[in-house]
């Protein structure tokens, strides 16, 4: 069996590969860790329409993306379902190949040098663990440990620091299965970072999870960027996590980047609202206070309506001030009606386009 | 070999967390042999009405259960995880090895690495044991020889099956049972004399999918029976050829699905 075990390593140089934009190689900018140049991937859908009968249909899950990443830099990338978040971070990490354009990442071709690359990035799936599912949490990071030949001082160092900040010390023992959600995202993220990527990539990692298992991902993101330095380019449906997170945000839809630029200026591009539900004492007359509007009455509950970018704290200072107020609560913007309305606006001009 | 280290890594991380339950450990194990034993419980079964199946007397039989059961367990035992690709790439876990710096290939094989397999190929070698006290073989020291070759080129043939079928998932996700017939069912199949079955079948085992490499061409020599299919008697030898030439072929096969995946996704 040993033969076709060794069969596979020249598997990655052989990959049959694109058709490649061939870039002069001196003018290669360091700084651009991360690089898409026209980036698509096509895949065909077979449906079956009848017996031995299929229809062919192309599906354009990226169509033509192109962007650059810096070095340290953190990225929210959004959109709606199927808009083909996961399809370029599975292009970013070499799982999958793209039907053209050119894709580099620290300079590697991801889908040619798939293993090379792998040392050098750290993935967290939200939806599936990259953890042994049967083994204690600790299995899995000595295997780690192991397989990416991580120096041991690294190890031990980085180890303990990721079970301190993510809080992991009582679950080393547990069996992944037993993990709650949170948990398990906790402990995912650790093993992503042992062998000290330069780049996290991180699909949908708040997803599913509560509002303290967030705030601790969240924190320890932003530490790890910030302290060390990593480039974080994320995928989310939630716009908290690119407002607490990134400096820069990218929003896709049906395989096309819509806007590329920091989160207030998406905010201008969609005009987008939030809410700030206010509870009365009693029923009153629709608010009045300018910019906010009411948008809807219920009993002694009123819906205003006002700007994203306009400060919450001084509306409901107000508001506070000359009605009698009993609670309150803001709601963001729900990421889907920001990009439909960008998307009806789309004609008029890509104004957020900041290629940075 | 970065494939080798990791599968060693791996198989070793699940051979500890078998061992750690040790009385769980032993009566699986002890299951896997009880079950596989009930195979030849059966053919015992049938030999207490004939007096022998297609020409072969019962310890000849049991002389191709045993090189069967053994060279089967083996590959069972290296990478019988293997059968479970199509579920990887049903639920997406698949892309979870890919983000790995090993190959996928090793990865999967050594997934849920279990010793308990090791039942199936005690038992084998049980059955294999009676045999070779049983039967009268005149020894010679290339009969000798070919002995553990054949084992080990028969384990090797159906790692190639395996792996095939594996790569075969990548297409058709829900092929595991097709796999099972190819591997379970040709480990049994071998298990009985070429005798019994069709002209046609025994062709197809020969030079379509040459499970008849693992015991009926090498069982033959040794047993100083005619090779099936008029074949001459060197044609004995060829296993370790006829093996490399499956993984070589599997091989290709494996690079294809792989690549397959890496191309459409899932």
């Amino acid at each position: 069996m040993d033969d076709h075990v060794t069969e596979q390593v020249t598997e990655d140089v052989t990959e049959d590969v694109t058709e490649e934009v061939t870039g002069n190689r001196t003018d290669h900018h360091t700084d651009h860790f991360i690089e898409l140049d026209r980036v698509e991937k096509v895949f065909d859908v077979r449906k079956k329409t009848g017996f031995m009968k299929r229809e062919r249909r192309e599906v354009r899950a990226v169509d033509s993306i192109s962007f650059t990443v810096a070095r340290g830099e953190m990225v929210g990338y959004i959109g709606p379902n199927g808009a083909g978040k996961s399809t370029t971070i599975k292009m970013l990490t070499g799982i999958l190949t793209p039907s053209g354009g050119r894709l580099r990442v620290a300079g590697i071709d991801p889908s040619r040098e798939r293993t090379r690359l792998a040392h050098r990035i750290g993935v967290v799936f939200g939806q599936r663990t990259t953890l042994w599912w049967d083994l204690p949490l600790i299995d899995s990071y000595r295997l780690m440990h192991r397989m990416y030949r991580i120096p041991e001082a690294r190890y031990r160092e980085n180890l303990d620091r990721c079970v301190e900040l993510l809080e992991l010390g009582d679950l080393l023992d547990v069996p992944v299965r037993q993990l709650s959600l949170g948990q398990r995202m906790r402990g995912d993220i650790a093993a992503a970072l042992l062998h000290d990527p330069e780049v996290l990539y991180l699909d949908e990692p708040t997803i599913g999870l509560d509002v303290i298992s967030k705030a601790k991902v969240r924190g320890f993101l932003r530490e790890l960027n910030a302290e060390r330095g990593t480039t974080v380019l994320l995928t989310t449906h939630d716009l908290q996590d690119i407002e607490q997170l990134c400096s820069r945000v990218m929003v896709i839809d049906h395989g096309r980047l819509m806007y590329d630029g920091p989160l207030t200026g998406l905010h201008e591009v969609g005009e987008s609202e939030r809410t700030l539900v206010v509870d009365l004492e009693r029923e009153l007359p629709p608010i009045e206070m300018a910019p906010a509007r009411v948008v809807r009455v219920e009993g002694p509950r009123q819906w205003l309506a006002f700007p994203a970018a306009e400060s919450a704290a001084a509306l409901v200072a107000r508001v506070a001030a000359e009605y009698p107020l009993v609670d309150l609560s803001v709601r963001e913007p729900d990421i889907e009606a920001v990009i439909a309305r960008m998307y009806a606006g789309e004609a008029s001009g890509a104004a957020g386009q900041a290629v940075s | 070999m970065e494939g080798l280290r990791a599968y060693r890594l791996i198989g070793a991380m699940w051979i500890r967390s078998t061992m750690a339950y040790r009385a769980s450990f032993a009566m699986t194990t002890f299951a896997n042999f009880a079950v596989t034993a009930l195979d030849f419980v059966a053919i015992l079964l049938m030999f207490s009405r004939i007096d022998a199946l297609g020409g072969w007397p019962l310890p000849e039989v049991a002389f191709l259960y045993g090189l069967s059961s053994v060279a089967f367990g083996l590959a069972d035992l290296a990478i019988g995880s293997m059968e479970r690709l199509g579920q990887r790439v049903r639920d997406g876990t698949l892309d979870t090895l890919l983000v790995r710096p090993a190959p996928v290939l090793a990865q999967v094989a050594a997934d849920r690495f279990a010793l308990r397999r090791l039942g199936r190929i005690t038992q084998g070698s049980l059955v294999l044991g009676y045999a070779l006290t049983a039967v009268d073989i005149h020894w010679t020291p290339l009969r000798l020889l070919l002995m553990p070759v054949a084992v080990l080129s028969g384990a090797a043939i159906f790692c190639a099956v395996f792996v095939a079928g594996a790569a075969f998932q990548f297409v058709a996700q829900d092929a595991s049972e097709v796999q099972n017939a190819f591997t379970y069912g040709g480990a049994t199949l071998l298990q009985y004399p070429p005798t019994v079955f069709g002209r046609e079948l025994v062709r197809g085992v020969t030079f379509l999918l040459p499970l008849a490499f693992v015991t009926w061409i090498p069982a033959a020599y040794v047993l100083g029976r005619p090779i099936p299919l008029g074949l001459p008697s060197w044609v004995a030898f060829a296993p370790p050829l006829v093996a490399g030439a499956c993984c070589a072929l599997a091989g290709l096969a494996w690079r294809a699905g792989l690549r397959s995946y890496r191309s459409t996704g899932s």
